[in-house]
């Protein structure tokens, strides 16, 4: 007991320095939660993914449309329970930075995606009009859509003058739903199409099928791509999560320097921890001299310098979780919410960042322990700072 | 009376690990505060060099990149008609409509890519004069064949001279590779236009008009008449250096500003590694400063001395730091653009704003650091610190 007493008092001989530590180590975990809660809002797609929702594109890739009449051929598959499709939208709401997610979806959509919750009486009214659209809760708040509000967009994609009229606002289900969608009738779309570029009428950008049992998730995307083999448009299917994870490919450089950051921030602390323990130990050799003289042995002085620095590492990690929360809110309000729609801690970066202070704490005292022990006694009295 | 520098110098040998360890702190940080400014600075200028001033790029105003943008045929030929674009001495116009389309294509581990395929049309070589073929041959015009960009063909083991694609249920046959000198059409496949649209059903309707002006210094005329054709509302001109500079913008600003929240946080832990290494320094030397200060060396040149301690200290680990980010130009990464939405590959380039920056943030650092530690050691009382230790 009495060496956590000399640990305590131990530390709080230089507390400017001791507290500067703490400190640091506090920085780098909520530098260290913050980077891998990027990484975490980046994945978020393949989180939100669900298990027994499959999707089917144009096997050249995901730009060029499928026509409309696969839809009835798809839903002959046997495993097959529900499909439903959209179309990306694109266009500008305003002005270019005004970005968020428009698609053009088959009545059906939300039936399949129940994570996008929208209250009975609104969808009912959404399904009645030609003209009328869904928004996520989240660009709800951020542009002021209200129901009964005319958005007007310039087509990029599907050129020209849309109108829509907001009927339901949904509200996300999950910690991992994307709130800043907005859905409208693909019918609305097909017309106008029709009407002005027939080329393009009845066309579809993907489908999204959903299965009766996610067991037969390979079976299934066999068979439809079976189907449309050798056809002008040959399909490509594969499982919601897989797709996303397709998009998120791309971006894997960004994601690794991400995290080799968050390896560097480890590092760089380690330092500063290690340069603390270093320097404490150097200015006591002396008195490690003398617990040696009065017969302390050197799992004793282990005890000392190691205790030393898991205690700065414990006392820096907890400031630092108890501050990684309040800075990534307010790191969540800098960012606009369409870039990271979903934005939260996962208990998995606490522990994470955690054990990593503890491990700096222990590596940081290896360097001083190691002194200690191999400094002779004599060596030491005659040390001087 | 000023401290001579040789005392600075000597007390780093005094605790060779502690100074090791703060520099190599220091380092850790401008390299990383480097290494992000530097990618930001290579998507720049990657895309910022494809584009030529001389050439004017139309696309559709609602547009965010060229896959999005649509050009009716009718508006090609309303195109046509302004004045002042530039002439071959056989009188074809110097015009190309160009579709783009955006294809997948395996990175040969198996992953999808997203990969910008560019119709052009003869002018559309003669315009970009940039463009070379390195290996291989031209594609013909009226065949289903490609040339693949220079970082493509490094990446991609379906960009390879004798390699096949498929493109809308046909293969397509590679048959050459370009350079333009690291842009961002190194990153493209091209094929005859006619060819393309063909063969992905789009009529004749293409994604944007790249054309050159008789002379870009005299452009009223065009421009007067391109922003009151009521016909072309809809649609937008820029050069294209512009257009190439817009489309990297989002994606540096991106880099920006995530690297640098990221190193600001990483500094404030170097910073307190300079703070608890130079408050230790003036601890340890307490007796020392006394000293000095009864030798008559003024409080003034003590604090200039542990300031300018600090300050060698981080300028050291600032020029570590530059060096090693500077060997992160023989790395060329790709990654997605998201105004394209396909890959861009470029490497990390070093500027001379860029090594400024960076050694002022380093020293930033050492002040913050050096400061507090060194005005504790020039307050000192001289009797009192005479008789510590």
């Amino acid at each position: 007991m009495r060496i956590l007493k000399l640990i305590y008092k131990n530390t709080l001989r230089h507390k400017l320095r001791s507290s500067l530590t703490i400190l640091g180590i506090a920085i780098a975990v909520i530098a260290f939660g913050l980077l891998r809660t990027v990484v975490t809002a980046w994945y978020v797609g393949v989180e939100a993914a669900a298990a027994d929702r499959m999707i089917t594109r144009h096997s050249v890739s995901f730009i060029f449309p499928l026509p409309y009449s696969y839809k009835q051929k798809i839903e002959g598959i046997s495993g097959v329970q529900e499909v439903s499709f959209a179309n990306w939208f694109g266009g500008t709401y305003k002005d270019k930075n005004n970005f968020f997610a428009r698609m053009a979806v088959g009545d059906n959509m939300l039936d399949v995606y129940p994570e996008y919750a929208v209250p009975k009486d609104q969808l009912d009214v959404y399904n009645k009009e030609r003209n009328s659209c869904v928004v996520g809760k989240d660009i709800a708040e951020k542009y002021n859509f209200k129901l009964g509000d005319i958005i007007t967009m310039d087509g990029d994609i599907y050129p020209g003058q849309w109108d829509f009229v907001v009927r339901g606002i949904y509200q996300p289900k999950y910690k991992t739903t994307d709130g800043t969608q907005m859905f409208f009738h693909w019918e609305y779309l097909n017309e106008r199409m029709t009407k002005e570029m027939p080329g393009r009428a009845n066309d579809v950008g993907w489908y999204i099928i959903k299965i009766k049992d996610q067991t037969q998730s390979a079976t299934i995307s066999e068979k439809v791509d079976a189907l449309f083999k050798n056809s002008p448009a040959e399909t490509k299917t594969e499982t919601e999560r897989a797709f996303n994870q397709g998009f998120l490919a791309s971006t894997s450089a960004i994601i690794t320097a991400m995290n080799v950051m968050s390896f560097m921030i480890i590092g760089i602390i380690m330092l500063v921890l290690g340069n603390t323990m270093i320097m404490a130990s150097r200015e006591r050799t002396r008195e490690y001299a003398v617990f040696k003289t009065l017969g302390f042995s050197g799992f004793h002085m282990i005890g000392l310098i190691l205790g030393e620095s898991m205690f700065i590492a414990c006392l820096g990690s907890f400031v630092g979780l108890a501050l990684v929360f309040p800075i990534v809110a307010s790191f969540e309000k800098f960012i606009p919410k369409t870039f990271f729609p979903v934005f939260y801690i996962e208990p998995i970066t606490l522990i994470l960042a955690v054990s990593a202070a503890l491990f700096i704490g222990i590596a940081a005292s290896i360097f001083p322990i190691q002194r200690v022990l191999n400094t002779k006694i004599v060596e030491g009295f005659r040390f001087v700072g | 009376m000023k401290i001579p520098l040789k005392y600075t110098f000597r007390s780093f040998k005094a605790k060779k690990l502690t100074t090791v360890i703060t520099i190599s702190g220091i380092s850790l940080v401008v390299f990383v505060f480097a290494a992000v400014l530097m990618m930001a600075h290579g998507v720049e200028k990657t895309l910022v060099a494809t584009g030529s001033p001389d050439n004017l790029k139309i696309t559709r105003k609602a547009a965010n990149g060229e896959i999005s943008s649509i050009i009716d045929p009718e508006t090609q030929n309303v195109i046509r008609t302004l004045p002042d674009i530039g002439k071959n001495p056989d009188g074809t116009q110097l015009i190309t409509n160009e579709p783009v389309v955006i294809i997948n294509i395996s990175k040969g581990s198996g992953e999808l890519s997203n990969v910008t395929v560019r119709g052009i049309g003869k002018v559309g070589m003669q315009i970009r004069p940039q463009v070379k073929i390195v290996e291989g041959r031209m594609f013909n015009f009226g065949l289903r064949e490609l040339i693949a960009g220079e970082s493509l063909h490094k990446r991609f083991p379906d960009a390879q001279v004798g390699s096949k694609v498929k493109l809308a249920g046909d293969y397509w046959s590679v048959v050459g590779v370009f350079t333009s000198n690291g842009s961002g059409f190194d990153s493209e496949l091209w094929g005859d236009a006619i060819q393309l649209l063909g063969a992905f059903n789009r009529g004749s309707t293409c994604s944007s008009i790249t054309l050159k002006l008789a002379d870009i210094n005299k452009s009223d005329d065009f421009k007067k008449a391109f922003d009151s054709d009521r016909r072309l509302q809809q649609f937008e001109y820029d050069t294209e250096t512009q257009y190439y500079e817009k489309q990297s913008a989002f994606l540096a600003t991106f880099i920006r500003i995530l690297g640098i929240f990221i190193t600001v946080i990483f500094s404030f832990g170097a910073t307190i590694g300079a703070m608890i290494t130079m408050y230790s320094a003036v601890a340890n030397r307490t007796v020392e400063i006394g000293t000095l200060r009864s030798l008559g060396f003024r409080r003034r040149s003590i604090l200039g001395s542990f300031l300018i301690e600090s300050l060698a200290i981080s300028l050291i680990g600032g020029a570590i730091g530059l060096a090693l980010a500077s060997f992160l130009q023989f790395f060329s990464i790709s990654t997605i653009n998201f105004s394209s939405f396909s890959e861009l590959a470029f490497s990390f380039a070093l500027s001379p704003s860029i090594i400024i920056n960076s050694l002022i943030f380093a020293l930033i650092m050492g002040i913050l650091g050096g400061f507090l530690p060194s005005e504790r050691a020039a307050r000192m009382n001289i009797v009192t610190a005479l008789r510590a230790g």
